[in-house]
């Protein structure tokens, strides 16, 4: 059997329904028996600029996107602009014939900067600025063009339904362009009409148009266009595979962990998980009545961040789901809850920084902003998960270190998560195990929330507890909760929280703490979403005879030096893959384990990496001709 | 076990300036729990930072002393997270007012039902005296280089424009009618308002217990009254009867009027009631049927260990 690795693209003005054609392909492809990843780009924009979907398809598992576009579906000319150049040679090109004398300055959209890196190239290549001009060099690329004309296909459908309505829809032209790729590819048309009618089988109106629609342009392709070196047939799906939005792992994962609050302030991309939360508010528990999730909008994180608190006092496990922007309001809280020793969790869906920075795009900016959050010291988890099908499982782990070591956890995660699909195993919620430590169920006379005990962590009662009455303070305090200012005292209890921290890296395994893909002569570290471009590029060169290493750092903060280092010692080159500007990763290494990164594979345009940008730095690295910092630019 | 006054007092030292009128304050707080006989392990006070953020130590119930600022939003969040507790935020207007007050006005659109007290006092005394939200331009207090150059906030005005239920003003040193107040703003189903004043002894030398006792002013028959006056024995009808555009708005704006008083006549009492609008914990009931009954703290959340939450379905609709 031929080895299947397709990437679709299709983009679009933002609200011109890129992401539903996008759904509807990776829908089709995973129902076929294909493993998905693909990943939505867009701007902070509500309607009109460019957003683009890609959809990388195969017969494997695969955790990260491609540099080549296989086939690239547009239905206007900015896709056709940003893109071209990425289709492959032998891919193709479906796009709309109408727009082939569009000028570049006929796009309003496309920006100063890029539209100068374009008429540059054009003008080497001696080719107009048009939308021929770039066909011209997709062609002479050796890519395949597929025109057709979406009005006149409107039309014909229009006149054949007797539906004169039809004719002016343009927003049908996403359903047309998904519909002409998988007639292209020879997916089958009946899983194409099944997808359309789950997705719309609210509205069985809309459905049916939609299912009109695709059912002629899916024809169309079969019939009109000229054959393609590509196609998807058939393949075994593999039973229990969940085609998941990256927002869905750490929502369901709460959901199964017994999360039962988490206030937040609408932020991108953290909003989502939120959201999603809410929709499905309402929990059925197995031999129990139903249980909820109370999902509240606040009015800023610092109240989103004060109600988790607030409720984590009541003994509810609570969490809050931000960005960077949004954490940073919650620092001044974080600490309270580290100096009370409050067990939540916050979901930090890392995006591109400083300050606003790119709110619509990828990043791993904030891991020492995390690791350093809140003024004072006081013990803290950050934790990141790798992989979407990690973060449910990650989730559960996140609430049990919370109520094991009283500390707040935060789970690091970022857009790259956020805006993707990906195709994995079904989450099993029964892996989740449900730990809340000290928490009591019922209070002995005496109580002090704060008590020295052997290991640190005390006995915790919940507010409305009988007889549990505790005091909490920000200020220094007494075993009870009272506030005291006695140095003797203040020392005592600084040792105690801060013995946290220890009793962390002694009681939560290895494992959980570092994955490690194998020790090689060359490493790599690295962590969260870039797992996902390193674990593929590596593989790729294990075909080529080059065994790279790979350990995941997972528990950040407190940094695992001891075993981290046992793993490492004999290394002879450690490169740090990570998507930020100045290797996080590697600074937090070289402060906890003193030994100097010997390269840095990094990014930081807003785009999350593919593995065949890492591939071609570690070819780089291990041919001796990489530099120190190698900087990735891939995507537009 | 009837509960007494002496109940809950905690042995706290108390380091409030020795005629501070928080002490009123607090009294009237353990007045008013014992009164209603409230258990101390099913009421919480929360409270800001300041001086009146000691409150909750003095107090015996749970007792959580939070950041400046922002004590609505960690009693806001155990509020709705354990609906059954007895709720009362405190903190000073500084930090309500000051630092605080996006927190107030979203508190409002809430209505979580449950209890918050100011402290007002003009200044921000555990920082040395500096002009707080509700000192009015133009005036210096004694620590003030140069008179107070911002505009007053009125406490009362921006409770009732930002939807807060039950309005009501104290004074600390009427402690038995502080008491009376807080045990209406604490039954009061919904998110209760109370403005209290409180003289700073120490750094507001203008609203002094005798500037407040009106020992400054002489009428016409050489009678000192004082500058306080009850709006219940003015016949002051603040509570919102029925559900009406025209009764609502009446009621409001005479509230409203009324918390512009200030001067030589200085109003206290409830300046504004209305039980008919939903608190929040009534509209979270309307979208999860049992969270009265089963409210995130109540809720079991595993089974010998692991989880007991059934997402199958999600999962069966994600499945391909």
């Amino acid at each position: 059997m031929s080895f299947v690795d397709f990437t679709w693209l299709i983009g679009g003005p933002q609200g011109s329904g890129v992401e539903s054609a996008a759904n509807i392909f990776s829908k089709v492809c995973a129902e076929m028996g294909y493993q998905i990843f693909g990943k939505r780009e867009f701007y902070s924009n509500i309607k009109g600029e460019h957003s683009y979907f890609t959809v990388r398809v195969a017969d494997k598992k695969i955790h990260s996107n491609v540099n080549d576009v296989t086939l690239m579906t547009s239905f206007d000319a900015e896709t056709l602009f940003r893109h071209y150049e990425e289709v492959m040679s032998g891919g193709g090109i479906i796009y709309d014939s109408d727009l082939e004398e569009t000028k570049t300055d006929a796009v309003h959209t496309l920006d100063a900067p890029f539209k100068e890196r374009l008429h540059k190239k054009l003008e080497l290549k001696n080719k107009p600025f048009t939308i021929a001009g770039i066909l011209e060099v997709a062609k002479e690329n050796g890519v395949k063009l597929f025109p057709v004309s979406f009005r006149s296909i409107l039309e014909t459908l229009s006149e054949e339904t007797e539906n004169p309505r039809l004719k002016g829809l343009v927003r049908m032209f996403n359903v047309i362009g998904v519909s002409l790729s998988l007639g292209l590819v020879k997916m089958p048309p009946d899983t194409l009409q099944q997808t359309i009618e789950s997705i719309f089988s609210k509205k069985p109106e809309i459905a049916k148009i939609n299912q009109q629609t695709a059912n002629y342009s899916y024809n169309f392709a079969t019939a009109k266009f000229e054959s393609f070196n590509y196609a998807l047939p058939r393949t075994e799906k593999e039973l229990g595979t969940i085609l998941v939005q990256g927002f869905q792992g750490t929502a369901l994962g709460k959901m199964a962990s017994g999360c039962r609050f988490q206030p937040y302030y609408p932020i991108t991309p953290a909003s989502d998980e939120s959201v999603y939360l809410e929709t499905n508010e309402i929990l059925e528990i197995i031999d129990d009545r139903p249980g909820s999730t109370a999902v509240i909008q606040t009015e800023d994180e610092i109240c989103a961040m004060g109600m988790t608190i607030g409720s984590a006092l009541t003994g509810t496990r609570s969490a809050t789901c931000t960005s960077g922007p949004g954490f940073a309001l919650m620092t001044e809280m974080l600490g309270w809850a580290g100096m009370n020793e409050v067990p939540v969790v916050i979901t930090n869906y890392q995006r591109s920084g400083p300050s606003t920075g790119l709110p619509t795009r990828h990043g791993q900016d904030d891991l020492l902003f995390s690791v350093y959050a809140g003024h004072g010291d006081f013990p803290k988890i950050v934790y990141a998960s790798g992989e979407i099908e990690e973060s449910f499982y990650d989730t559960g782990n996140c609430f049990n270190y919370a109520d094991i070591f009283q500390v707040p956890v935060i789970h690091m995660m970022d857009k790259f998560h956020a805006s993707s699909v990906i195709t994995c195993k079904r989450f099993d919620p029964q892996k989740i195990s449900i730990n809340r430590g000290k928490l009591l169920e019922k209070v002995d006379d005496d109580y002090r929330r704060f008590e020295f005990t052997d290991d640190g962590v005390s006995p915790r009662s919940r507010l409305g507890m009988d007889n549990g009455i505790f005091w909490n303070t920000g200020d220094e305090s007494d075993e009870s909760g009272h506030i005291s200012e006695d140095p003797v005292l203040r020392v005592k209890m600084m040792d105690k929280r801060m013995s946290r921290l220890d009793l962390i890296l002694k009681n939560i395994p290895n494992t959980e703490q570092a994955v490690s893909f194998g020790i090689e002569e060359y490493s790599i570290i690295s962590w969260g979403s870039t797992i996902g471009p390193v674990l593929d590029a590596i593989d790729l060169l294990k075909k080529e005879g080059i065994s790279i290493g790979l350990i995941q750092l997972k528990l950040l903060n407190p940094f695992p030096s001891d075993y981290v280092n046992s793993l490492l010692k004999d290394v002879k080159t450690i490169i740090d893959i990570e998507a930020n500007h100045s290797g996080q990763l590697g600074k937090l290494f070289k402060q906890n384990i003193g030994r100097d990164i010997d390269y840095f594979i990094l990014k930081y345009s807003g785009r999350a990496m593919t593995s065949t940008e890492v591939y071609d730095s570690l070819k780089k690295i291990v041919q001796n001709k990489a530099n120190k910092r190698e900087v990735l630019m891939h995507g537009a | 076990m009837a509960l007494k006054l002496a109940d809950y007092k905690t042995d706290v030292h108390n380091d409030w300036c020795p005629g501070c009128g928080d002490f009123g304050i607090v009294n009237a707080i353990q007045m008013a729990l014992a009164e209603m006989g409230i258990q101390r392990d099913k009421a919480a006070m929360f409270s800001g930072i300041g001086c009146s953020g000691k409150t909750s130590h003095f107090i015996n119930t749970y007792g959580v002393h939070t950041l400046h600022g922002r004590v609505l939003t960690f009693a806001q969040g155990a509020k709705i997270a354990n609906p059954q507790l007895t709720v009362v935020a405190v903190g000073g207007d500084g930090d309500g007012l000051g630092i605080g007050a996006g927190h107030f006005v979203a508190a409002g659109r809430r209505n979580v039902d449950m209890t918050y007290i100011i402290f007002d006092n003009g200044v921000y005394g555990l920082t040395k005296g500096q002009a707080s939200p509700t000192l009015k331009l133009g005036e210096k207090t004694k620590s003030l280089p140069s008179p107070n150059t911002n505009s007053n906030v009125n406490p009362i005005g921006l409770a009732i424009a930002s939807g807060f239920t039950f309005v009501a003003r104290g004074y600390s040193y009427d402690v038995r009618h502080l008491k009376d107040l807080i045990i209406q703003a604490v039954q009061h189903k919904g998110l209760s308002f109370l403005d209290i004043l409180q003289p700073c002894p120490t750094y507001n030398d203008l609203n002094t217990r005798d500037w407040y006792a009106g020992t400054d002013l002489v009428d016409e028959a050489q009678k000192r009254h004082s500058r306080i006056y009850k709006l219940e024995e003015q016949s002051f009808e603040p509570v919102v009867h029925y559900d009406s555009e025209v009764e609502v708005n009446e009621k409001l704006s005479q509230a409203l009027i009324k918390s512009l008083e200030w001067g030589n006549k200085i109003p206290i009492g409830v300046f504004y009631k209305n039980g008919l609008i939903s608190p929040y914990t009534q509209r979270l009931k309307d979208k999860i049927p049992n969270y009265l009954e089963n409210p995130p703290a109540k809720q079991n959340i595993s089974k010998n260990g692991h989880s007991n939450t059934d997402i199958s379905k999600i999962l069966d609709s994600l499945e391909v």
